[in-house]
């Protein structure tokens, strides 16, 4: 039960709400509190667009326990289009479809029940962006 | 600093214990370096754990284990660091008796993995990753070092089944060890056959979970006889630390602590990577080892997978690695590996192991333990009397 952990992260679960430095435009995700890139402690929140291409994936047959029911699944690192690399899962998509380089889009999906009278948890998965047709 | 040296190291065989508490393993192997070091008082006591609150419901091991050693009194606590738990507990225990606080300390990895049942232990080894960024997402310990793979599987082009003999050449080494979790060796078509855990990562890339304690015993080097050929010389311990989270290294395949930590090392024990008898590497998954030989300067990953071809890290080759079996044979008692590998290079150093993988005439041993996918990375140097 995380409860708090969930409302406390809604901006990033929902809106994939980071920070961007002030003062040398350097974007993070999560948030941070100081600048990875100049130390600047001057960070205001900016919301990512979900818009970026897999960096590196894997598919996975042996879990933690509250993912037990969902094996096998994907997750990735996604490079975002703003330049920051985020860990999420992949959605509406089979492994063997999957390969380095190809463009993903953010949306709100469920990660998991907290048994069965417990709380359902929703926050952000990728999919392929259709192309073609 | 004070010099310091290990006069005594202790053990337990690492395997599933389910009559054994963590309370006596941990006591056990601290009994045994005492023994070895014929000495029977501590004035200090540095317990590396990872997981003993989540898969035993105990914490305060510092306490816990003096106690039940005998010590009550003495100053005694847990280190945490991950998987590098072990190796960081060491370096506590160095800095305490060089710095002059302390004349006796001992350093012991405990770690019980088998209390609970297995999917236990996975989410407990998760918690070494990002809880908000990463493990609440799905990711397990295994995933993050599949994505590290396939990434380099993308980007270096090499063959993918190459990767076998790391494990083989683990399992060849611990046939030898009495103390090492597995006895038989592995064929490169079992290693083919392996089931996935997380693609491209299977079972036998993958260091097994395991009950395991270790220990050593440090004093100042000048308080003891430098012709004892039993002493074994700390030349360097060093700690260095990256991001935790995976999606927050620009460069993902650079283990940067690994570089650090190296470097560290090296420059406070005044050698070269040229002078080094046997590395005692942290081989938790093949990849690891790879990454961890080209980060410390060793050679390129794609090198490591060519030489291991020639025997070059064979016990008779050029630079031995896991010579007890590592992590993938001896295996993983995840806060205990980082102290096993530090017993194991002093057992190499003093001439001590079983004669099918004692390396010849050793004189400077590296150990490098690692936390979480390179997020902690502890390098000791030690130096026999050989």
């Amino acid at each position: 039960m995380d409860i708090p952990r969930y409302w406390r992260l809604k901006d990033q679960r929902y809106r994939l709400q980071g920070t961007v430095c002030e003062d040398c435009g350097h974007y993070s995700f999560p948030p941070r509190l100081v600048c990875p890139n100049c130390k600047s402690k001057r960070q205001k929140p900016f919301a990512f667009s979900g818009k970026g291409t897999v960096f590196s994936f894997t598919t996975i047959y042996q879990t933690i326990e509250r993912y037990q029911d969902q094996v096998p699944y994907l997750v990735a690192l996604i490079d975002l289009e703003e330049g920051v690399r985020i860990t999420a899962q992949l959605t509406d998509v089979d492994s063997d479809e999957v390969e380095i380089g190809m463009p993903v889009e953010m949306v709100v999906r469920k990660f998991y029940a907290d048994g069965d009278n417990g709380p359902i948890f929703y926050g952000y998965k990728f999919r392929p962006i259709a192309t073609g047709s | 600093m004070e010099k310091v040296a290990i006069i005594g190291i202790g053990q337990v065989p690492v395997r599933e214990y389910w009559d054994k508490s963590l309370r006596e393993l941990g006591a056990r192997a601290l009994l045994n370096a005492l023994e070895d070091a014929g000495r029977d008082q501590i004035d200090g006591l540095y317990v590396g754990n990872m997981m003993s609150g989540t898969l035993s419901e105990q914490e305060h091991l510092g306490a816990l284990i003096a106690d039940y050693a005998g010590f009550t009194g003495v100053e005694s606590l847990k280190v945490e660091a991950a998987c590098a738990s072990g190796a960081a507990a060491f370096r506590q225990a160095v800095l305490a008796v060089a710095s002059g606080q302390k004349q006796c300390v001992a350093a012991v990895g405990v770690e019980k993995l088998t209390e609970f049942s297995g999917r236990r232990a996975s989410d407990a080894l998760a918690e070494a990753a990002d809880a908000d960024f990463e493990t609440s997402l799905g990711l397990t310990f295994v995933a993050l070092n599949a994505l590290v793979m396939q990434r380099f599987l993308y980007e270096r082009k090499v063959n993918r089944d190459d990767f076998a003999l790391f494990p083989m050449l683990a399992h060849r080494n611990a046939v030898h060890n009495p103390n090492a979790m597995f006895h038989h060796e592995i064929t490169f078509d079992q290693y083919k056959k392996a089931k996935m855990i997380a693609e491209p990562i299977n079972l036998l890339d993958s260091s097994p979970i395991a009950d395991g304690a270790a220990a050593v015993i440090i004093v100042p080097a000048k308080a003891v006889n430098a012709s004892n050929k039993r002493i074994v010389d700390v030349l360097a311990s060093a700690l260095a630390t990256d991001s935790i989270a995976l999606h927050d290294r620009p460069e993902l395949l650079r283990l940067k602590a690994v570089e650090q930590s190296v470097k560290r090392a090296l420059d406070s024990a005044g050698i070269t990577l040229r002078d080094l008898s046997l590395f005692e590497l942290h081989d938790a998954f093949s990849i690891m080892s790879i990454l961890s030989l080209e980060a410390s300067g060793i050679m390129s990953a794609e090198e490591a997978l060519q030489k291991i071809k020639e025997g070059y890290f064979d016990i008779s080759g050029s630079l031995p690695i896991a010579t007890m079996g590592g992590l993938k044979g001896r295996g993983h008692p995840v806060g205990a590996t980082g102290i096993y590998q530090i017993v194991e290079a002093v057992t190499q150093l003093r001439g001590q192991a079983p004669e099918p993988i004692q390396v010849a005439h050793p004189k400077y041993a590296m150990t490098q333990n690692i936390g979480g996918t390179g997020a902690t990375v502890v390098t000791t140097i030690l130096k026999g009397q050989n």
